[in-house]
């Protein structure tokens, strides 16, 4: 079983755990803590996988689109959690409703 | 036609410009009101330029900062992209002028609300130009972050609910695409898409990204039956707001899958590429009809103009079983089926952003906007039903409007392969469509039992919503334009 197999494996199972996480959990924190789950199992597919022949250097690509996808999953995080915290001062719940409007 | 700028300096515009827009609205919040109407005239300018530059030199490739691809990032715009670019600054101009007036009372909503629409702006313009699958990456999540942040501007809890299910299945839908390309890089070595047009072959690595990106793109597009977030994101946002959503948001992921479609999927081996547009076109055919269903059943008028978004976007997708098989790259804008996609995202894009206006006008008239009680809204705000029926006539497909040109072509398309099932569901989504415009006008016709008082709508905001009514009708003459703007950047 070699490294890139590893980190495939290792990338999916993250994304199916917190894929799974963020359908079933209600709680408004854990929905935005399994996107991360989610992110981090994408990043370590895109920097595992990367090489361009192996056994050869590590592709730097991938790395620097993991940097930045890293940056965009730290803003996308503090947005969603500044919304829970509105909306937890309008309602007092960090759960979604389920639209039962019309 | 002598040109003062390139059109490659009209792109680089088109993308700083907003940036730079909307940096300063958010420094200076005093100021923003013209800062945002500076910009918004300016982009529409730019767009007409890189239109005339396309126009003058063809397709153009602008390598930012002077470093190239693969490891820079370029600019690209052919004719697809420039025509919706500027469906973009028309419809952006039209709302930047109604929400000068929309917000002039709201101070709070006015500050955040600039920056945060020039920021989608500048993500719509560089989605458009983006020539490589990462930087629509970037794109796709400031447009999705703007977009979730905007919905939730009034602050009400209905809204910041629809903004929270907005945000989580946006950020889903963008995860999906990365992985996507995550994917594509490991089997092609490569982001750029006319390289990975070349490269790609048809195998397991290209399906799986196919399958997911193709996920993430239609939660972003709400097709059903991934449309469950935008009838209360859209409705639940201020007008200006969802007119934005609906007309420009949800064309951009759109776009990214119909360009994702035409690069690099439909010419693989094998026979995914032959199902994936019959899967898509199923689930157009479930969303014009259930989306014009439950249009029909809704009692507030914003809820109904959202569902009817949810309709037109799965006439957009009726288009991919009818494209058939690309016989050669060239050809394929000549396809009548993507022409009558690109008239019914341009004339949807026009017509669903006055509807969305004069939605917003009649609620500041009335301060609801429960379709029962408009009473008698014709006499007192003629202007704003004038720009709703003028949306609604381009909706239903009636001539001479842009929907009907879409329309025409899509059943042209329909009849001449023998698809009578989805010529159908065009016909009836028409009739659908038709039930419930005019349920609308039914009730903006007839007085209620206890007459009410309506507040003052400022003209601005009567008239934007026209205008971009009137753009819409318009369309449905501008064939003759659109078609030598479509063709540049065809071949390759």
């Amino acid at each position: 079983m070699n490294s890139v197999l590893v980190f495939a494996l290792a990338g999916v199972g993250l994304i199916l755990l917190g894929l799974y996480a963020l359908l079933v959990q209600r709680h408004l924190l854990r929905k935005v803590l399994a996107f991360n789950v989610i992110s981090s199992g994408i990043f370590l597919i895109l920097a595992g996988l990367a090489r361009r022949a192996p056994g050869a250097e590590p592709d730097p690509v991938p790395q620097a689109m993991v940097l930045t996808g890293i940056v965009v999953a730290v803003a996308a995080t503090a947005l969603a959690l500044a919304m829970i915290q509105a909306l937890r001062t309008a309602t007092g719940r960090t759960r979604l409703d389920d639209d039962g409007e019309d | 036609m002598p040109m003062l700028l390139s059109g490659a300096d009209w792109a680089v515009a088109l993308v700083f410009v907003p940036l730079l827009a909307a940096l300063a609205c958010f420094l200076v919040p005093r100021a923003a009101n013209w800062l945002g109407l500076l910009a918004a005239t300016l982009i529409l300018l730019a767009a007409l330029g890189l239109v005339g530059g396309l126009l003058s030199e063809g397709p153009l490739r602008v390598a930012v900062g002077g470093w190239g691809a693969p490891l820079g990032i370029d600019l690209w715009a052919d004719g697809l992209s420039a025509i919706l670019l500027l469906m973009t600054a028309l419809v952006g101009f039209g709302v930047s002028l109604y929400a000068l007036a929309y917000f002039a009372g709201h101070p709070r909503q006015q500050r955040w609300f600039w920056p945060l629409w020039l920021l989608l702006w500048t993500a719509l313009n560089g989605l458009y130009l983006a020539a490589d699958l990462f930087n629509l990456y970037v794109m796709l999540e400031v447009l999705g972050l703007s977009a979730a942040a905007l919905t939730a501007l009034s602050g009400s809890a209905t809204a910041l609910h629809a903004a929270m299910r907005y945000l989580l299945v946006s950020l889903l839908g963008s995860a999906a695409y990365l992985l996507g390309v995550a994917l594509l890089y490991h089997g092609a070595g490569t982001v750029d898409i006319a390289l990975l047009g070349e490269r790609l072959e048809a195998g397991a690595v290209a399906y799986s990204a196919l399958l997911v990106m193709a996920t993430g793109l239609l939660l972003k597009t709400a097709l059903f039956p991934f449309h469950f977030w935008l009838p209360p994101a859209h409705g639940s946002a201020p007008a200006p707001v969802s007119a934005l959503l609906s007309a420009l948001v949800i064309k951009a992921s759109f776009y990214l899958l119909l360009r994702l479609w035409l690069e690099l999927f439909s010419g693989l081996a094998g026979p995914l590429p032959a199902l994936f547009p019959e899967l898509l076109g199923l689930f157009g055919v479930a969303a014009v009809l259930w989306g014009s269903v439950q249009a029909l059943r809704q009692r507030r008028l914003k809820r109904l103009i959202a569902y009817s978004t949810v309709a037109q976007i799965g006439y957009l997708f009726l288009a991919f079983p009818l494209a058939g098989a690309p016989s050669n790259a060239d050809s394929m804008m000549a396809n009548g089926a993507w022409q009558a996609v690109l008239y019914l995202a341009l004339a949807h894009g026009l017509a669903k952003a006055a509807m969305f206006l004069s939605a917003g006008s009649l609620l500041r008239f009335a301060g609801h906007d429960r379709i029962a009680d408009l009473d008698r809204a014709v006499q007192r705000l003629p202007l704003t039903l004038t720009a709703f029926v003028l949306g609604g006539v381009s909706i239903m497909g009636l001539p001479p409007s842009g929907g009907f040109i879409g329309k025409w072509l899509l059943l042209e398309a329909a009849f001449s392969q023998g698809r009578w099932g989805l010529a159908l569901v065009v016909l009836v989504g028409g009739v659908l469509a038709a039930g419930y415009v005019f349920k609308v006008v039914g009730y903006a016709f007839t007085p209620t039992e206890i007459a009410q008082e309506g507040a003052a709508v400022p003209l601005g905001m009567q008239w934007s919503a026209l205008l971009l009514a009137f753009g819409a009708i318009l369309l449905g003459f501008a064939a003759p334009w659109l078609w030598p703007l479509l063709e540049v950047g065809a071949a390759p």
